[in-house]
């Protein structure tokens, strides 16, 4: 089994600030758009480096999802900075009718997604985003899974010509993926090859996933791990050539169960290839404070969690 | 003929194609496109300076103009025909399936001469103040337009970006408030009396002008040119035009009823035959 390092511990909204930084040196037309965040978001370097470039727009969310359309209307390529609950549901009619509807070139750039936020407490834990997002005709979906995957995943969303949504998270987690990857839109990750279950996994949920594929591989279960950084449009034919070899398969994302990428992916295989499927989600439930481990671990998102699925996906074969 | 004599032939097909269209479609909202009338005439006719042959998204070098609420889609439809964007023509399939002009505006059908979708109210402002940045930033000299409700002011967005324009200075922006005192569940009086609204924006950082005649033209057209001389000056622009819900049409003026409601065969001949023919019906 491939073994990834992860002791480099990073943050993916740190990725998403260096990344967009570089943007912003390389490309006079990236513009962007923070609503009071600006440290949260790693958007300082941009906003010092390029002051006529950065819209500090104050704690004004559904102003700036208007205003990114404007600017994108004007030959800009605006990325927009809050909370990801902030940049989903409590602007979401502002996104509907503005960015998707009117079909304009935004990246809306979500940080703190999910538990993994912590002490801050369910107001802010948005478990939900990823599902409302997916709904949107030609919203592109994006949850990356360490430093060097955001960092690679937002030089990319800057190339592409379309409404984005990518989600990041705060906390420092181990940066295993490649430096200087290609990132590729719509392409999943075939990170561990393996035969007797598929795990398909995204954002924080990766790591979870190559640790609980390792500790399986003790009990003689080989786990095929496929990392789904592009929630929308899925890459289905890599999920269903995994699947068809491994026979089941156990999804995992720091989401909601309801409207994730596991449901996703029970409408593909429903539709293509009906196989067993487990969810590892959070069950239709808000979050709470505590440290982001104890949340995952209380919320049955972590490697613990993953194995039983596994046990139990097997089984059902 | 005079200038301001022919735009206001202009302005009496307008509410003919308005009235047309909305029956034609058995439904829309006549009340408010009617009162915009001569706002929309003035603007598209001797304020923007526009190409509406070759229509680009972007609009460099070019004035753009934003409608905010996107069910006064029947006067925005009959001007941008009436001024080139598109077959006159096209007028009979509003609302229609298939069609490029839907109930509220959309660009996502390709129809020229929109730029962004409205119809959930509020939002128009935060779009145009965005492309008025854009126009900074990318030092093209002209200028941004929008319209708004007055009703449409409940909505919260709009002081989001009343503060920010008023704060950031966003001085290329001239934006209009049709002042109709009406909204759907009747006067704006008696649904969220809006206060002394010239003080709120001046308390907001912006220039104030005020028009009480609204759906008379040459002040209309005035007004829109005062404006303009106040731009770059510092301070976003309002405009807060009295008109009149339903103008031209005596038993729609002044009234909430007709909203949202379309004539029926009676009333629709009853109605153009207050407005007689000038530049030529769309065909059916």
């Amino acid at each position: 089994m491939k073994i990834y390092k992860g002791e480099e511990l990073k943050e993916t909204r740190a990725g998403f600030g260096a990344a967009l930084l570089e943007l912003g040196k390389k490309q006079e037309n990236i513009v962007a758009l923070c609503a009071d965040l600006t440290g949260s978001l790693s958007m300082t370097k941009f906003s010092e480096t390029f002051p006529e470039r950065f819209f500090q727009i104050g704690i004004a969310e559904a102003h700036m999802m208007g205003m990114a359309a404007g600017l994108a209307i004007g030959g800009y390529i605006p990325f927009t900075g809050t909370f990801a609950n902030f940049s989903t549901a409590r602007v979401y009619d502002q996104i509907r009718q503005c960015i998707a509807y009117s079909e304009k070139n935004v990246k809306i750039c979500a940080s703190h997604a999910g538990l993994t936020l912590g002490e801050d407490g369910a107001t802010h834990q948005s478990l939900e985003d990823i599902g409302m997002m997916k709904m949107l005709p030609g919203m592109m979906v994006i949850n990356t899974c360490d430093f060097n995957q955001t960092y690679a995943a937002t030089l990319a969303i800057a190339k592409y010509k379309g409404p984005v949504y990518l989600r990041f998270g705060r906390p420092a987690v181990p940066n295993f993926t490649n430096k200087d990857q290609d990132f590729h839109l719509g392409k999943g990750l075939l990170l561990v090859e393996g035969k007797d279950v598929t795990i398909v996994c995204t954002g924080h949920l990766v790591w979870e996933s190559l640790k609980a594929a390792k500790g399986l591989l003790r009990e003689g279960v080989s786990c095929e791990v496929i990392n789904i950084h592009t929630i929308k449009p899925l890459d289905e034919e890599l999920i269903l050539k995994s699947v068809s070899k491994t026979g089941c398969v156990v999804s995992a994302e720091e989401h909601n169960l309801w409207g994730g990428l596991g449901e996703s992916i029970a409408r593909l295989l429903s539709t293509k290839l009906p196989r067993a499927q487990e969810f590892v989600a959070v069950c239709d439930t808000f979050g709470e404070s505590g440290k982001h481990m104890e949340l995952m671990n209380k919320y049955n998102i972590d490697q613990k969690t993953l194995i039983e699925k596994v046990r139990k996906v097997i089984k059902r074969k | 003929m005079s200038n301001i004599e022919s735009l206001k032939r202009i302005c009496t097909q307008t509410r003919r194609d308005i009235l047309r269209m909305v029956h034609g479609a058995k439904s829309g909202h006549p009340g408010g496109a009617l009162g915009a009338t001569e706002y929309f005439v003035a603007l598209f006719h001797e304020i923007l300076h526009y190409d509406s042959k070759n229509f680009q998204m972007q609009g460099k070098n070019e004035d753009l103009f934003f409608l905010s609420n996107g069910h006064l889609s029947a006067v925005l439809y009959s001007t941008l025909a009436r001024v080139g964007y598109f077959s006159i023509d096209e007028l009979k399939t509003f609302r229609r399936l298939n069609s490029r002009l839907q109930g509220h505006p959309s660009p996502h059908e390709g129809l020229p001469g929109i730029r962004i979708a409205s119809g959930s109210l509020g939002q128009g402002m935060s779009v145009a103040i965005g492309s008025a940045q854009a126009k900074k930033l990318s030092k093209d000299p002209f200028l941004i337009y929008s319209l708004h409700g007055d009703g449409e002011l409940n909505e919260g967005q709009n002081w989001e970006a009343i503060l920010y324009a008023g704060a950031k200075k966003v001085d290329n922006y001239i934006t209009t408030i049709d002042y109709n005192s009406q909204q759907i569940d009747g006067s704006t009086e008696s649904v969220m009396p809006l206060g002394d609204l010239k003080a709120k924006f001046e308390a907001f950082g912006w220039y104030v002008l005020q028009e009480r005649q609204g759906n008379k033209l040459e002040q209309v057209i005035h007004s829109l040119k005062v404006a303009k001389t106040q731009s770059g000056k510092g301070k976003p622009i309002v405009l807060i035009l009295h008109t009149d819900m339903g103008h031209g049409v005596d038993f729609m003026s002044g009234t909430h009823h007709w909203h949202g409601k379309a004539p029926n065969d009676e009333q629709l001949e009853k109605a153009l035959f207050q407005l007689p023919e000038t530049l030529g019906d769309y065909s059916l």
